[in-house]
């Protein structure tokens, strides 16, 4: 079982489960959004409450949330591990230093990017996972969603945040598919677009919901 | 002093295969108990540590670079050739051996030549089998190309970067054995002295680059593969590191060296833009290929290459060598730019240039196939001289490019010092005057993987090398030698650097000792190297100290070296009164200005044997005996 | 032109450097960079000043010797080549230039802008060849390799070791250099019998020596002077997947 130490501990291993818990993550996205748009039905909150209950008390979501905990941890965990590890690889930093010039702002402020989002994650999961799994309400999670979004401050965050998301995929999901070996004349571009979509996309999915409740909303 | 080639009995054919059953055989369990140096890592001495730790000798290994992979045969261009026939266009290895004597100009030795062709076959497949990407043909198989002074396409090719290919190959060899123990690797560390234990070569004296640190290494045989000396020249396409000081303190110590007016002037490197010129750089010969050289007819023609018709065009190899022509040896196209130049023909703001034209070869196979075959070397041109070589012609000139001179060796590989061998350009072997393209990688790869494995062994096991350690007093006397040579050159705070006496030297030797010769200037040459010489060691400043990376003082020593090999080289080139590849002697030619040979006085190695400081080095002849290729004059019309 | 320098100088690997500065003039455009500090050298011997000390050698862009950061990038402002192509034609009269040796752990200063890149040679000595005992090959054109893989294998193999990819990467990451040679060995069917162990042992070798590792940001590609794809990288992650759960 050595290997499998080895592996996990190797650079290429840790980038390797970051890659794929991230992939991961963005399968959760997508779920996770779909489901949101129930949001939109125009029938006070009826099927949104439905799908909630469901998603709070399937035994086969709850077991999955857990697989969803670790993929979190995995991918905070090794990228920590990294970060670190990268920063002592240059303890001597250059007097001038003009990486503009290689590589993308997005693709070297991933660590930031995704700092913030986990600020994002931690807050949001306090407003709606804490309030009503842990804790305990009687306000319904359409309520609790209806009454946050109310708030531009906690609105306009919530957009910010889905921003800095947008950037986060926009170099993590074409990354994660280098990180595993997926490069391909072919299919690296059609990825590469899929990718750039995925950013749009998702985060833009997400933020119709404070727009929405914000300014549409009656 | 007797110079005993030592070549083997029998057909030419049969001379290797004989001796190789001949010479004695190490056990291989006792291989273990043999330690070898082997100084410099290129494509000769990296391919001989490899090999020789895969046998089980204790191989200790020593380069100036930083890296064993760094070694100067990287930067050869064009390819490597071999008898392989491939191209089923009558190649044999008999057409290689006899191209090689003759291209040499009957300079070479027939029996080491015979050998090389033999061995030409083995290199491709061992370069293969070690990962080298060899250019492909879409079917999978080999591709070839041709190469000057030969009408079969022999070349193996890794597009324009071949040497750096098969010495990547060789240096991966030699990783895995460094990787084992098997090799110790002392990279950063440059050969002062030879030290010689009653009669035989028992080791070194090098210094630490980084620390300064001098110190003794002692093992049963010595083996220099440091190169040529080109660099005597300054401006030579040798890499500014390359040197002659190994060699050179061997030849200090007794052993001869050969030929060493034989020096390549390659004629397609991009000219000298200034003063400020520190080196020249190759355009692989493989380009004459596809490009056509000429010049304007006329001298005065100050039209832009485009705007010259072609009847105001001299395409004067083609003219001149119809059945060669843009394909001729690189001594025959040296020496025809130097004329055109002589004429006023030449071009650019120096007028010391010829153009080298693709248009033609873009016409007739398209912008993108020579891209494919010569794209890097375009690139390579484009960022030297800001121009486009797809749109205008390159414009080349004449460098100093490779020394067939070198140690004497026998067909051992040993020079006349039992236990010193002598690999690659280093040695004088197997060029004679002349050395054609693709051939430099084939000898150092031939030397190092299958020469010396045996004839090393052979030497060994002769027997009698009595155990010695570095507590032995000539090591002692050479170490002592060594830090003498340093301390003088640190303390003698002159006021010229040595890039100034560098520099000197180098624009006597072009002037005297370059593609022409004549005897007014040879002595003449020597005269100036002496003075040069006089001021150096009066004048120099070399700043800093010894216990540092003082890239001066590494750089004092070698030009020190220099400037006592340059004497030799004019002095040889002074004694050898005709003309014959390399070595063009004015007052030797014929009515057409090419080269004329004399057989009957001169058929002869050059060996020069070193009396002491103030003493005239003597010569001794080896001479040379043709039995396969009778020498007849070189025609390549 | 007239140049001002600003330099790193350092005695050596124990002693703390600094920058210093030179005023440079009449540089010809023509010049290379190593001539024009070949020059800024030759001045300062005239005036008692330590000479800069710089790794070069072939000085045609090949043996892989040379390399500083040049204003902030590896081997100066111009893509796909060393810093002894670079020709002072890139540069304006008046600048100001930069020029700092490598920086990663691994690669320690020596002195001045030379840095210890053994790191390089060990990481090859783990498993950087393909075992083939002189004397042992077959006929070469026994192994029939087709011409695009070839191709694809050379331009892995245009690797010169000089590092760049290492200094240009915000983690210090050598897994540009170390994916071209696992490229070149793996596409190659002579490659194969050794290709697991081979890439597992040059990435523990390349993670013990203490270079960071690669986030994709393609600053290695954009700075390499051969131009070596971050595909390697992609195909040096796939052998080690593919080696570590065999």
């Amino acid at each position: 079982m050595r290997w499998i130490t080895v592996f996990l501990n190797s650079s290429i291993g840790k980038k390797i489960i970051v890659s794929f818990t991230g992939i991961f993550l963005c399968s959760f996205l997508v779920v996770h959004l779909s489901g949101n748009f129930l949001l939109f039905r125009n029938d006070a909150g009826e099927a949104f409450e439905v799908y909630s209950h469901f998603m709070s008390t399937n035994g086969i979501i709850r077991f999955l949330e857990i697989g969803l905990a670790l993929g979190f941890i995995l991918h905070i965990f090794n990228t920590l591990r990294l970060t670190l590890e990268n920063k002592k690889a240059r303890p001597v930093p250059y007097a001038v230093y003009k990486p503009s010039e290689n590589s993308t702002l997005t693709s070297r402020s991933m660590f930031y990017s995704g700092l913030l989002v986990l600020a994002f994650l931690i807050i949001h999961l306090n407003t709606f996972f804490v309030t009503h799994r842990v804790i305990g309400t009687d306000v319904t999670m359409y309520e609790s969603v209806v009454e946050s979004f109310k708030s531009p401050v906690y609105s306009w965050f919530y957009i910010f945040a889905m921003l800095l998301l947008g950037l986060h995929l926009n170099h993590g999901f074409q990354s994660a598919f280098q990180t595993l070996g997926m490069n391909h004349k072919k299919y690296t571009p059609l990825i590469k677009f899929l990718g750039l979509l995925f950013s749009i996309v998702v985060p833009a999915g997400f933020a119709t919901f404070p727009v929405y409740f914000l300014f549409f909303h009656q | 002093m007797k110079l005993d080639s030592k070549i083997p009995e029998g057909h030419i054919s049969e001379k290797w295969y004989k001796h190789r059953f001949q010479l004695k055989l190490v056990n291989p369990a006792n291989k273990r108990k043999y330690s070898v140096i082997i100084v410099g890592t290129g494509l000769a001495g990296g391919s001989a540590a490899a090999t020789l730790a895969e046998l089980g000798y204790n191989v200790m290994a020593f380069c100036y670079q930083d890296s064993a992979r760094r070694a100067h045969s990287i930067a050869a261009q064009g390819g490597i050739n071999a008898a392989k026939n491939y191209q089923n266009d009558g190649d044999s290895i008999y057409r290689l051996f006899y191209d090689t004597v003759k291209g040499g100009d009957y300079r070479a030795r027939e029996a080491n030549v015979h050998r090389l062709a033999e061995l030409s076959v083995n290199i491709i497949d061992q370069c293969v089998a070690q990962g080298v990407p060899f250019a492909r043909e879409y079917s999978g198989y080999l591709d070839n190309r041709s190469f000057g002074g030969a009408q079969v396409s022999r070349t193996f090719y890794a597009r324009g970067q071949t040497g750096q290919q098969l010495l990547l190959g060789a240096y991966s060899a030699l990783s895995k054995q460094i990787g084992l123990g098997n090799v110790k690797m002392f990279p950063r560390h440059e050969m002062l002295e030879l030290v010689v234990v009653n009669g035989r070569a028992r080791g070194i004296i090098a210094r630490d680059m980084v620390t300064g640190e001098i110190k003794r290494y002692a093992a049963d045989a010595v083996l220099l593969a440091t190169g040529g000396y080109g660099n005597v020249y300054y401006l030579s396409t040798n890499a500014k590191g390359s040197n002659t000081t190994a060699i050179w303190r061997a030849y200090k110590k007794g052993a001869v060296f050969g030929n060493p007016c034989f020096v390549q002037i390659h004629p397609t490197c991009i000219p000298v833009s200034g003063d400020h010129q520190s080196k020249l750089t190759l355009m692989s010969e493989s380009l004459r290929n596809d490009g056509r050289v000429w010049v304007p007819k006329s001298p005065d023609d100050s039209r832009k290459p485009s705007e010259i018709p072609e009847e105001d065009r001299d395409y004067f190899l083609e003219r001149k060598y119809p059945s060669f022509g843009n394909l001729v040896p690189r001594d025959v196209a040296s020496r025809n730019a130097k004329q055109v130049c002589d004429d006023g023909k030449g071009v650019g703001s120096s007028k010391l240039a010829v153009y080298l034209d693709f248009r033609d070869a873009i016409k007739r196979l398209g912008k993108p196939k020579i891209e494919e075959k010569y794209g890097n070397l375009f690139d390579m041109y484009e960022q030297i001289t800001a121009e486009n070589p797809y749109n205008v012609p390159m414009r080349i000139f004449p460098a100093v490019h490779y020394t067939m001179g070198g140690l004497w060796v026998d067909y051992n590989l040993m020079s006349n010092i039992p236990g010193l061998f002598v690999l690659g350009e280093a040695n004088f072997s197997d060029h004679g005057a002349n050395r054609l393209g693709a051939s430099a990688l084939m000898q150092g790869l031939a030397d190092g993987y299958f020469v010396i494995p045996y004839t090393l062994g052979g030497y060994l096991a002769e027997g009698g090398l009595d155990k010695i350690s570095t507590e032995h007093e000539e090591f002692g006397n050479a170490e002592a030698q060594t830090r003498e040579r340093i301390n003088k050159l640190l303390s003698i705070k002159g006021t010229k650097s040595v890039d100034h006496y560098h520099k000197a030297l180098g624009k006597v030797m072009w002037d005297n000792v370059g593609m022409s010769r004549n005897a007014k200037g040879l002595d003449e040459a020597i005269k100036q190297i002496k003075e040069i010489r006089y001021e150096f060691w009066q004048n120099v400043k070399v700043l800093g100290e010894n216990e540092e990376i003082n890239q001066s003082l590494e750089k004092a020593g070698r030009v020190a070296d220099f400037l006592e090999l340059g004497e030799l080289v004019a002095r040889d080139a002074l004694q050898r009164n005709e003309s014959c590849g390399g070595h063009f002697r004015e007052e030797y030619q014929t009515e057409e200005n090419e080269a004329r040979r004399d057989d009957e006085n001169f058929s002869y190695v050059g060996a020069w044997e070193y009396k002491g400081d103030d003493q005239e080095p003597e010569m001794h002849k080896e001479n040379l005996a043709f039995e396969y290729v009778k020498p007849s004059q070189r025609s390549y019309k | 032109m007239k140049l001002t320098l600003k330099i790193w100088r350092q005695k050596d690997s124990k002693s703390k450097g600094d920058f210093s500065t030179y005023e440079l003039e009449s540089v010809s455009p023509d010049m290379s960079f190593l001539e024009m500090l070949d020059i800024l050298n030759e001045k300062l011997i005239s005036q008692n000043i330590d000479p800069v000390a710089f790794d070069h050698d072939c000085r045609e862009g090949i043996c892989g010797s040379c390399g500083v950061y040049i204003n902030g990038r590896a081997h100066g402002p111009k893509r796909g080549i060393t810093a002894c192509q670079l020709h002072m034609r890139s540069f304006k009269d008046g600048d100001t230039i930069w020029v700092e040796p490598w920086r990663a752990k691994p690669f320690p200063v020596l002195k001045d802008l030379v840095v210890d890149r053994s790191p390089l040679d060990r990481i090859m000595q783990s498993g950087g060849f393909i075992s083939a005992r002189t004397g042992s090959a077959p006929d070469a054109n026994a192994v029939l390799i087709d011409h695009d893989t070839a191709e694809l294998a050379m331009d892995a193999a245009a690797c010169i070791g000089c590092g760049a990819c290492v200094a240009a990467c915000k983690n210090a990451s050598a897994m540009l250099f170390v994916s071209a040679k696992v490229s070149h060995f793996a596409l190659l069917p002579q490659g194969h019998p050794e290709r697991e162990a081979r890439v597992l042992n040059m990435v523990a070798q390349m993670d013990k020596e203490g270079f960071g590792a690669c986030t994709n940001t393609g600053a290695c590609e954009a700075e390499c002077p051969k131009s070596i794809s971050i595909t390697n990288i992609a195909r040096l992650n796939r052998e080690y997947l593919k080696a570590s759960f065999k």
